[in-house]
């Protein structure tokens, strides 16, 4: 194990060693005297390249590098969840224990905490065969998230020894197992290279929605659980916004929050609120089912390029259990640029725009570990959901970033600027989005909510799509000259627009809709528009059929009607009804 | 030890000069990113940084630049330390220039505290969010991007537009709550001009602030590598008054343009694979390491808030300066030409406009409860003013409807009234937001969706009465 390399060149992240023959690749290194984390990218005769995960500074020529034998990976185990770790699992709370508020390098610290004790519900007994994947005990992690301690891939066999239910630390041996051949010990935490996707029995078919509560993502461009999508958009589009409101509102069991290469204060902003909000579908803290992994813009670079593999490792161990986990990656641009950076030190022929030419494949690599499993051991289902952002520069979408992540995700949600600008939020562009996934979802929503769901949101589509062609001629010639069937159609979508698709995130009421309430808001908008159009065609005016106080009334029903009470909205068809009426009385001769 | 001759060895000869970038051989025991001093064949004596070791080989970036160098000549000795600044409560009143030495009268600061200029990354757990809001007597800023404590909001703003004048009054008005005793202004110049430089003086000087201002000045015709020197000490300097002696620190620094120009000259020296117009790959990385220098740590009192200014080459946003820093930043201040020729000022166009913190520091408990919703419907009607403008501009002004005729009148009003005031008009929230009243009062009542029903009861002042019961 006395192996023991050379460094011979350094520049920024990227260190070169000689000595190194026998050392592996992607192999967890420690660097230099201080013993910085480094992970070998590229072997060469007896010279390794290193990937850096801290700042190199002070690093002389002729220090040595440590050997550890395995590939840089992550401990799974209970401790994870209301966890905040850097890029490389390193717990930012530890951290700050040791060396106060400025990270500090070289430091050595344990993933999960060695020293806790967790209750264990031993779930086998002596005699039992395992197979890899299988469950073998309980711990109640969270108040929401029971931790199923697994027979790790790989290993199985007859159980020769257990312990008895009680106080564990995660290090401690609780099973053995037997096969033909070894022995195995089973721990509370087993540990996976971040870079190798965890093994599953099966890929299945998605068909049911992860419904977020944003009512433009939900109605128009839904996600199924197991789904992947991006969030593209300039700065000050949303982006953050967008992910914070999926990760406190989808109905996920577990959210992992990546931020990748972002600002410090949104990953606090984070830390600050969710332990206070709470999760409607538990009633508990939201952060009893999260987890943030934190590798913000000016910590290290190369620690940012591993820290969505970190994020997506732990997601995996989750599903595993059987959870259906959703991971926000904040920004997937940030990671590529690490890579391009990286890739540029090691002066790699770029492709487009300076991005190695393996971009594509990495974005395949990562967005593929997405999906509905069934887990390993057979036992239950479990699916990852990724929706990733994307910060194209000078909010072109034909940069190469956003052009590959658009190969691999099948939910597109467009941010755009204009609307962010008149502060249109959600500022998702109805036109430029879409969802893959509506066919394969349309069965749960009939069934769910309503049967004339899909035909409800073709509608309310089209309505938009014929709105933005009317919009072109209001550009040249006014509103005035349509005719006043159009003009109805443009204060119809005025109503979708206000009513429904825009939502404030600040509002107590209005930041979550259950799809019941979405499904009711957008057909009391066609109720409307259905009353209303026979009057028109009869020649009543559009400004007596655009009634100012019944449309402000409609448009605020996000607002003033809660999740639970959707009975007011179904109740306003008869405030429709009774004005309609009244009105075509007085134009009735 | 005993060997400390041997450690700080000097080496005679180069083997290689390329602008600011020159080669040493035959080296041993120097470090990555280490200091170094190098003596022309002059005796000047020159300071310089290591960007690239291997084992017998170093690049070091001289700061004020290799003219008069030459190769066999020219001494270097690596001094085995990062670089580091001295810094004490004396550095206020002080002018520095590009790499932390004084230049003014005052002689050199010592102290037994250097600290590397390079910092270390906030630890995200062990931030503060940033909440408390720092009025600036600005209607624009204060009603629409507010400026939170701790917060970094640039200016992108453009060659000729004014800049300047409105930093220098966010810092004369700034009022950060009612610690102004504990409040100082860093102060850091990247190749601007003479002229621009003496302008800040002057202000600073009328507003009674200079004996709290620390100025670290690299102008244009100071080494360009210099420049990437000087924000990092800078920082460094602020980080000290703000988590060391607990003071509140307005950091502007200018033209951040300047110094991502800087970089890519030195990048290009170096032979990097450039990315979007020349500028090196790590440009985010880079600028990332001084923005996110900004906040606010739990349990010390201090802050540091940051008013980069940076001038879009050809006013364009998508420019990758703008582009990356809008990214990074909490926000960001636009100035507009057009108003600006309008003589509106400050020229600021609200509508790509954006505080991402103002959020949780305004309303009820902060600024004032209807604070966010006037926000919001300012923005919502300003922005159809420009629609309606542009449809003015096809079917003339007298063809519109009599609502976006009122809308245009709206716009008017917005632009003369509330974005325009003098640069020594300080008004307080509460005016601003009255102001606001006045200017949507203006539209429709039923216009007004944005804001709440409670709200337009209590504020509204329009003759509109439809939509009341």
């Amino acid at each position: 194990m006395e192996k023991q390399g050379k460094v011979k060149f350094i520049n920024g992240p990227v260190v070169e060693a000689e000595g190194m023959t026998g050392y592996i690749m992607r192999e967890l290194v420690y660097v230099g005297e201080m013993k910085l984390v480094g992970e070998i990218i590229e072997l060469d005769g007896d010279t390794a390249t290193i990937q850096v995960y801290e700042e190199t500074g002070g690093m002389k020529p002729g220090e040595p590098v440590f050997s550890t034998g395995y590939p840089l990976s992550v401990q799974l185990g209970p401790g994870i969840i209301g966890n905040i770790f850097d890029g490389i699992q390193r717990p930012l709370p530890f951290l700050e224990e040791k060396n106060g508020p400025f990270i500090a390098r070289g430091a050595k610290v344990d993933s999960l905490n060695p020293e806790k004790e967790w209750d264990l519900e031993i779930k086998v007994a002596q005699g039992d065969y395992l197979k890899a994947g299988q469950i073998v005990a309980e711990v109640e992690e969270t108040s929401v998230i029971t931790h199923k301690i697994m027979v790790p891939p790989g290993k199985k066999g007859e159980v020769i020894e257990v312990v008895p239910d009680g106080r564990y630390t995660i290090d401690q041996v609780i099973v053995r197992l037997k096969d033909e051949e070894n022995e195995y010990e089973i721990k509370l935490y087993q540990e996976w290279p971040i870079r190798s996707p965890r093994p599953y029995a099966e890929r299945l078919a998605l068909t049911e929605p992860l419904l977020t509560g944003q009512r433009v993502l939900d109605t128009f461009f839904p996600i199924a659980k197991g789904g992947t999508a991006a969030i593209p958009g300039g700065f000050g589009a949303g982006k953050t916004m967008t992910q914070h409101q999926l990760a406190k509102w989808s109905d996920a069991d577990l959210i992992i929050y990546i931020g990748c290469g972002e600002r410090g204060n949104e990953m606090t902003d984070v830390l600050e609120e969710f332990p206070e909000l709470t999760d409607p579908a538990t009633g508990k803290s939201m952060m009893e089912r999260t987890v943030l992994i934190a590798n913000t813009s000016n910590m290290p670079v190369s620690a940012r390029e591993a820290s969505i593999y970190t994020g997506i490792t732990l997601a995996e161990y989750y599903r595993d259990m059987g959870y259906n986990v959703a991971i926000m990656a904040d920004s997937t641009s940030r990671w590529a640029e690490a890579l391009r950076e990286i890739s540029g030190r090691l002066e790699e022929m770029p492709a487009e725009e300076g991005f190695p030419a393996y971009l594509p494949t990495r974005l395949a690599e990562f967005y593929e570990r997405a999906g509905l499993v069934k887990t390993l051991a057979q036992e239950s289902e479990g699916s990852i959901s990724l929706i990733g952002a994307v910060s194209p520069p000078g909010a072109d979408f034909s940069e190469p970033v956003t052009q590959n992540t658009k190969r691999f995700v099948r939910c597109f949600w467009a941010l755009d600027k204009s609307l962010a600008a008149s502060r249109h939020f959600p500022a998702v562009n109805w036109l430029d989005s879409y969802s893959e996934y509506l066919a394969e979802l349309a069965p749960w929503f009939k069934e769910q909510v309503n049967e004339d769901w899909i035909e409800l949101r073709s509608r309310a589509m089209a309505l938009l799509k014929e709105e933005s062609r009317l919009q072109d001629i209001v550009k040249l010639v006014g509103e005035d000259v349509l005719p006043d069937n159009q003009r109805l159609i443009l204060e119809i979508a005025r109503l979708i627009k206000i009513g429904f698709l825009q939502q404030n995130a600040f509002d107590d009421i209005d930041r979550y809709s259950n799809i019941e309430k979405q499904y009711w808001i957008m057909h009391v908008i066609f109720y409307l528009y259905d009353q209303a159009l026979p009057l028109v065609k009869k020649n009543v005016p559009i400004s007596k059929v655009k009634n100012n106080e019944l449309f402000s009334k409609l448009m605020r029903l996000k607002n003033t009607v809660a999740n639970d009470d959707i009975v007011q909205i179904k109740d306003f068809k008869n405030e429709i009804d009774k004005f309609y009426q009244e009105l075509a009385d007085n134009y009735k001769n | 030890m005993g060997d400390l001759m041997m450690l700080k060895k000097e080496y005679t000869g180069l083997a290689n000069i390329n602008g600011p970038l020159i080669v040493v051989e035959g080296i041993e025991n120097v470090g990555y990113d280490e200091m170094v001093e190098i003596t022309a064949p002059d005796g000047e004596i020159r300071k310089g940084r290591v960007l690239q070791v291997s084992s017998n080989r170093a690049v070091v970036q001289v700061f004020e630049g290799s003219t008069g160098l030459n190769i066999n000549q020219s001494r270097v000795k690596f001094l085995q330390e990062p670089m580091k600044v001295a810094l004490t409560k004396d550095i206020l009143g002080r002018v520095f220039n590009g790499v932390g030495e004084a230049i003014d009268d005052g002689g050199d600061i010592y102290s037994e505290n250097k600290y590397n200029i390079n910092g270390n990354p906030i630890n995200p757990y062990s931030r503060q969010y940033p909440r408390d809001y720092i009025q600036t007597g600005i209607s624009a800023i204060d009603g629409l991007m507010t400026l939170i404590r701790g917060q970094k909001l640039p200016i992108f703003s453009g060659n000729g537009l004014p800049h300047n004048e409105l930093a220098a009054q966010i810092t004369r008005q700034a009022k950060i709550g009612d610690e102004n005793e504990n409040f100082a202004v860093v102060f850091c110049a990247m190749g601007i001009k003479h002229d621009e430089a003496r302008y800040f003086v002057k202000s600073f000087e009328e507003s009674g602030v200079l004996q709290n201002v620390v100025m670290y000045t690299n102008l244009a015709d100071d080494p360009s590598v210099e420049r990437i020197i000087a924000p990092r000490v800078a920082l460094t300097a602020a980080e000290y008054l703000a988590f060391e002696e607990n003071m509140h620190i307005l950091v502007v620094m200018t033209d951040m343009t300047s110094y991502s120009e800087a970089l890519r000259e030195l990048s290009s020296r170096r032979g990097e694979v450039p990315s979007r117009k020349g500028y090196p790959g790590y440009l985010y990385s880079d600028l990332a390491s001084l923005y996110e220098r900004a906040g606010m740590i739990k349990g010390r009192s201090g802050s540091i808030t940051q008013i980069p200014i940076l001038t879009m080459p050809n006013d364009d946003i998508t420019h990758p300066i703008p582009d990356l820093t809008g990214y990074i930043t909490e926000g960001q201040i636009v100035l507009e030409r057009d108003l600006s020729q309008r003589n509106v000022y400050p020229p600021i166009n609200i509508l790509p406009s954006l505080s991402r913190l103002m959020k949780d520091g305004i309303g009820a408990d902060f600024t004032r409860e209807d604070h966010p919703d006037v926000s919001s419907q300012l923005y919502a009607a300003y922005s159809h003013v420009q629609e309606v403008k542009s449809l003015a501009s096809v079917i003339g002004e007298d063809e519109l409807s009599e609502l976006d005729q009122e809308y245009l009148a709206f716009g008017d009003e917005f632009e003369n009234k509330f974005l325009n005031q003098d640069n020594h008009t300080n008004r307080s929230i509460a005016e601003s937001l009255d102001l606001a009243w006045e200017l949507i009062s203006t539209l429709p009542r039923h216009e007004l969706d944005r804001i709440a029903e409670d709200l337009l009861q209590k504020y509204y002042r329009g003759n509109d009465q439809d939509g009341k019961a």
